[in-house]
C-alpha cells in the first residue's frame, strides 16, 4: 500500500460536508516553521542593518508580515506538491498527504494569509516592501513550485531566489529603497541555496526519483552534482566576503565570512572527493549540516558587526 | 438517528474544532492589538500615505 492511499485521496475535491480533522498543529506545520525561522532571521538582519530608523512596533509588524507571507508560501507549496509529498519518506507525514488537512483547506489558508500579509505590510509599513513580499510569494509558488520544480534540474537554482529575498524585504521595510547592500545579502543566500539543497539531494536522491522530481542528482547523476556543489561553493565563499570588501561590513564580519567560506569549500571538496560508500554519505551530511549553520553565522556576524559599528566599537 | 441530525462530530473532532476556534480568536486578538499599537505610533493618518 502506498503512503498516499493510507492518507488523503488527493484527487478528490474539497468535501465541505466532512468535518475537518485538522488540529492547530497541522495548520502550524503548513506554515513550514523551520523554513520560516530562517526567513524571519535573515529579514530581521536586513531590517536591523539598514540605515535609518524604524519604530519597534512597525518593525515587529514588518517581521510578522514577512513571517506570515513565508508561511503562506509554505502552505501553498504543500497544497500543490501534496502528490509529491505523499511518495517521499521525508514529507509523507505532512498534514495533506497524511489526510489530516484537505487540499482545499490548505489552498484557502495559504491564499488568505498571502493576501492578508501583503495588504497589511503595505498599509502599515511601505508598499515597496509589500510588493517585494508579494513577488517572493508568487515566485516561490508559481515559478518554483508549479513550474520549475517538476521541469528542470535547475529548479532550486532559480527557485532559490525566493528564499534570498527576505533580507532585501527587511531592508526595504526601513529605507523604502534597494541598494547594493541588500543585493549582496540576496546573493549570499542565492549562491548558498544550490549546494545546500544538492547536499540533501545526494542523500535523498531515491526519494526524489520515486517522486519524479528532476533534482540534479536524479537527472545528471551524483558525480555531476558533486561538481556543481563544488563550483557553487567556490562562488559562494567570495560572495560571502563581498559585504566586507564593499565596505558595507567590517573586519569582524570579514573574518567570520572568510573562515566560514573556507570551511564550506573544504566540506564541498570532501563531497567532490568522497564518492562512494559511507564516506560519501558522511561528506554530504556534513556539508548539509554546516550549510545551515553557515547562513545563520554569516547573518549573525553581519548584525553583530553593524551593531558594534553603530555603538562605536568597530575595529 | 434521523436524517435531520446532520453531521455528528466525535469528541476528538469537537476538541480539534475548539482548538482551531481558540487559535483563530487569539490571532484576531493579536491583530487588533497590532493595529491599535500601530495607530498609536503612526497617528490617525496611518492609512493616508502616497502610493
Amino acid at each position: 500500500m502506498s503512503l498516499a492511499s493510507e492518507g488523503a485521496d488527493l484527487s478528490k475535491p474539497l468535501d465541505l460536508a466532512q468535518p475537518s480533522l485538522a488540529g492547530v498543529e497541522d495548520y502550524v506545520a503548513l506554515l513550514k516553521p523551520r523554513v520560516m525561522s530562517l526567513v524571519v532571521f535573515t529579514a530581521l538582519v536586513g531590517l536591523l542593518v539598514a540605515p535609518g530608523h524604524i519604530h519597534p512596533v512597525i518593525g515587529f509588524a514588518a517581521l510578522l508580515c514577512i513571517a506570515i507571507g513565508a508561511g503562506a508560501s509554505g502552505a501553498l507549496n504543500m497544497w500543490y506538491d501534496a502528490d509529491i509529498d505523499a511518495v517521499m519518506t521525508r514529507t509523507a507525514r505532512r498534514p495533506i498527504p497524511a489526510g489530516r488537512v484537505q487540499p482545499g483547506e490548505a489552498l484557502a489558508f495559504g491564499v488568505m494569509l498571502a493576501c492578508f500579509s501583503v495588504a497589511v505590510f503595505g498599509l502599515l509599513v511601505n508598499w515597496l516592501a509589500a510588493a517585494l513580499l508579494a513577488f517572493t510569494i508568487v515566485f516561490y509558488v508559481v515559478v518554483y513550485t508549479m513550474w520549475l520544480k517538476r521541469s528542470t534540474p535547475q529548479n532550486i537554482v532559480i527557485g532559490g531566489a525566493a528564499g534570498a529575498f527576505p533580507p532585501m524585504i527587511g531592508w526595504a521595510a526601513v529605507t523604502g529603497d534597494i541598494t547594493l547592500a541588500p543585493v549582496l545579502m540576496f546573493l549570499i543566500i542565492f549562491f548558498w541555496t544550490p549546494p545546500h539543497f544538492w547536499a540533501l539531494g545526494l542523500l535523498k536522491s531515491d526519494d526524489y526519483a520515486r517522486a519524479k522530481v528532476p533534482m540534479l542528482p536524479v537527472v545528471a547523476g551524483p558525480d555531476a552534482t558533486r561538481r556543481q556543489i563544488l563550483i557553487y561553493s567556490l562562488i559562494l565563499a567570495p560572495v560571502g566576503l563581498a559585504p566586507a570588501v564593499a565596505g558595507f561590513a567590517g573586519l569582524i564580519y570579514g573574518a567570520v565570512a572568510l573562515a566560514c567560506g573556507a570551511v564550506f569549500v573544504r566540506l564541498a571538496w570532501r563531497v567532490y572527493r568522497d564518492r562512494a560508500g559511507a564516506a560519501a554519505a558522511t561528506a554530504a551530511k556534513r556539508l548539509f549540516a554546516f550549510s545551515l549553520l553557515y547562513v545563520f553565522v554569516l547573518f549573525a556576524a553581519l548584525l553583530a558587526d553593524n551593531l558594534l559599528a553603530r555603538l562605536g566599537f568597530a575595529p | 438517528m434521523s436524517d435531520d441530525d446532520g453531521i455528528v462530530l466525535t469528541e476528538e473532532q469537537k476538541r480539534r474544532r475548539r482548538a482551531r476556534s481558540i487559535a483563530i480568536a487569539l490571532s484576531l486578538g493579536v491583530l487588533v492589538l497590532l493595529f491599535y499599537a500601530v495607530t498609536l505610533v503612526k497617528g490617525p493618518a496611518v492609512l493616508v500615505r502616497p502610493l
